[in-house]
């Protein structure tokens, strides 16, 4: 399964690779990065969707989450668009409804429990 | 006799005058009244009744004795002296004619020629005293008015001069209370203008304090997952050197390294945020130290975004950095130069948003920040491609307490306190540059005081 994470920060690949070294070693998980929206677009657009589940933060410059997120549900082509995961920082109602209205599938909040994650990540690939 | 009672009628006339024209004088008056009645009873009685003839003029040359002798000793005929003088050559020389026709006819036969020409003579006297005494009287007369007039006109300026120092004590007066009104006014206004400092100086603050949040959670979360994944790879590790799987050993030390660097940056990240926002809100000590500029930009750029962001969900922008790596360090008061990037940063953004809400189609907001070595100095170039400034306000907008914000705002203090700190205080430049609806760039350039 793979999995195409969104984040303006770089140091966020390292830290997923070392949190799920394990699965990624076994391949029950693959990832690709972009460090922000355009970047994200671009890469959906170049691997023809390959990706999965999309799991982005909201808060980055220039094309915000929450602009991805609308873009990937709105303008993916073929349908069904991907699956889509928003990191929110905690206690931000605002951004989580907008988000929920836009279609996102699901909800992480920060700091991101990597123990959940996982647990979410494995039952979606059961699916 | 007929002559000397007329004269004496005229002299007591005289008299009344006087006593009318005195305050004291109305005992006096009736008295001169008195002589009048007399006086004219004793004529009456001459001229009507033969038998009584002499006695009424004794008694009338008596009272004529009596009258000019009060006439020249009291203070209050002093005025009629000069009439009395006049007729007294006149009234004797008759007195004494008609006394010896009484009682010696002889003598009064025998004189009768020269008392005729004493009287002639008494006669001219008597009128050229008259005429001498009516031009004194004319004269003083004058004289009198004259001073009245004086004393009027003295009793005028008098009054004018009184009229006078009140309008003045009143003005005086006036004056002092809008002196001490103005005093007032100038020691609140001196008191609003260091509160206004101040919030501004909050606001900026209060606008770190939001991107600051955001800005110090991601190094943390860093800090704990890799402090976390280091864990595990510790027991990962101690379970390969069991095995006896040095390859695997070597790799996860070497992986433990790798994070173990990241949280020691991560780590710093967030110590150097704190540290600016102490130094952002901390009252500057004035000091100029070494300053890494460049890291400063990136900083404050950072919190402008964020914070920008905190306050405004709908807001984005994407920002740009071109920073010269050959910058060199230069003394300048790092919180002061601090607040200039970061208000213009936040005025940036808060214009590409601007131009955002009315923009159509794919407008995408960018700020950028720039820096550049110089032979004497450091410039910092920061751009937009917001709003812009209009032409009409772009020599205003470093004028204290212009702002094109809605009231309440922005304070209006921004940019003059930019430019004051920039120019003043580091005797650098601030310029700008701009055209309606493309954008805004404002160019500040710092002296190295040591080149």
């Amino acid at each position: 399964m793979k999995i195409l994470v969104v984040d303006d920060e770089t140091d966020v690949q390292a830290l997923f690779e070392q949190r799920f070294r394990k699965e990624i070693r076994n391949h029950e998980f693959e990832f690709a990065f972009a460090f922000s929206g355009e970047q994200a677009l671009a890469y959906l657009k170049e691997h023809n969707q390959e990706a999965v589940l999309i799991l982005s933060d909201i808060n980055m410059p220039g094309m915000s989450g929450l602009e991805l997120l609308d873009q990937i549900k709105r303008k993916s082509a073929p349908p069904p668009p991907p699956l889509v995961m928003m990191i929110t920082a905690y206690g931000d109602e605002e951004n989580y409804n907008t988000a929920k209205s836009l279609g996102a599938d699901d909800f992480l909040t920060k700091p991101v429990d990597f123990v959940t994650l996982k647990e979410k990540l494995k039952t979606l690939m059961h699916d | 006799m007929i002559l000397q009672t007329i004269l004496v009628l005229i002299l007591l006339a005289n008299l009344r005058k006087q006593t009318r024209k005195n305050a004291e004088g109305l005992m006096w008056e009736r008295r001169v009244i008195a002589a009048i009645i007399v006086s004219s009873g004793l004529l009456v009685l001459h001229t009507t009744v033969s038998d009584a003839e002499v006695a009424a003029t004794i008694a009338s040359y008596g009272l004529s004795i009596l009258i000019f002798y009060l006439v020249f000793t009291q203070q209050i005929f002093a005025p009629a002296k000069s009439i009395a003088l006049a007729f007294l050559p006149l009234v004797a020389i008759k007195g004494v004619e008609d006394l010896l026709e009484i009682f010696h006819r002889p003598t009064f036969k025998s004189w009768y020629v020269y008392l005729e020409s004493a009287a002639l003579f008494a006669l001219i006297w008597m009128i050229a005293m008259l005429i001498l005494s009516s031009r004194q009287r004319k004269a003083l007369e004058r004289e009198r008015i004259k001073a009245e007039e004086r004393e009027r006109e003295l009793q005028i300026t008098e009054k004018l001069k009184q009229q006078l120092e009140k309008q003045v004590q009143e003005r005086t007066a006036e004056i002092t209370r809008q002196k001490e009104e103005l005093q007032k006014a100038l020691h609140e206004l001196k008191e609003t203008q260091s509160q206004l400092i101040h919030s501004e100086k909050m606001a900026s603050l209060g606008e770190l304090t939001a991107g600051i949040a955001h800005e110090i959670q991601n190094p943390l979360n860093f800090v704990n997952n890799f402090s976390e994944i280091n864990g595990e790879l510790l027991d990962e590790m101690r379970e390969a050197i069991e095995k006896g799987d040095y390859e695997e050993v070597k790799q996860l030390a070497s992986d433990i390294a790798d994070n173990q660097q990241k949280i020691n940056m991560h780590g710093k990240r967030a110590d150097s945020i704190v540290k600016g926002m102490l130094q952002h809100s901390r009252t500057s000590t004035g000091q100029k130290e070494p300053t890494d500029i460049n890291a400063l930009c990136d900083e404050c750029l950072r919190l402008s975004f964020h914070g920008l962001r905190a306050k405004d969900k709908s807001f984005n922008a994407a920002f740009e950095t071109k920073f010269d790596p050959q910058l060199p360090k230069i003394d300048v008061i790092p919180q002061e130069i601090g607040r200039v990037i970061l208000n213009l940063c936040n005025n940036a953004f808060f214009s590409t948003n601007e131009k955002k809400k009315t923009a159509e189609g794919d407008f995408k907001p960018v700020v950028s920040i720039e820096t550049m070595a110089r032979d004497n100095g450091v410039v910092i170039i920061i751009k937009d491609n917001g709003s812009g400034i209009p032409q009409s306000i772009l020599d205003k907008i470093f004028q204290p307490f212009f702002t094109t914000k809605p009231t309440g705002q922005g304070t209006g203090l921004g940019l003059s306190m930019s430019y004051d700190i920039i120019t003043k205080g580091h005797n650098g430049t601030l310029q700008v540059e701009s055209k309606e609806n493309s954008g805004a760039t404002f160019t500040i350039f710092l002296p190295n005081q040591n080149a």
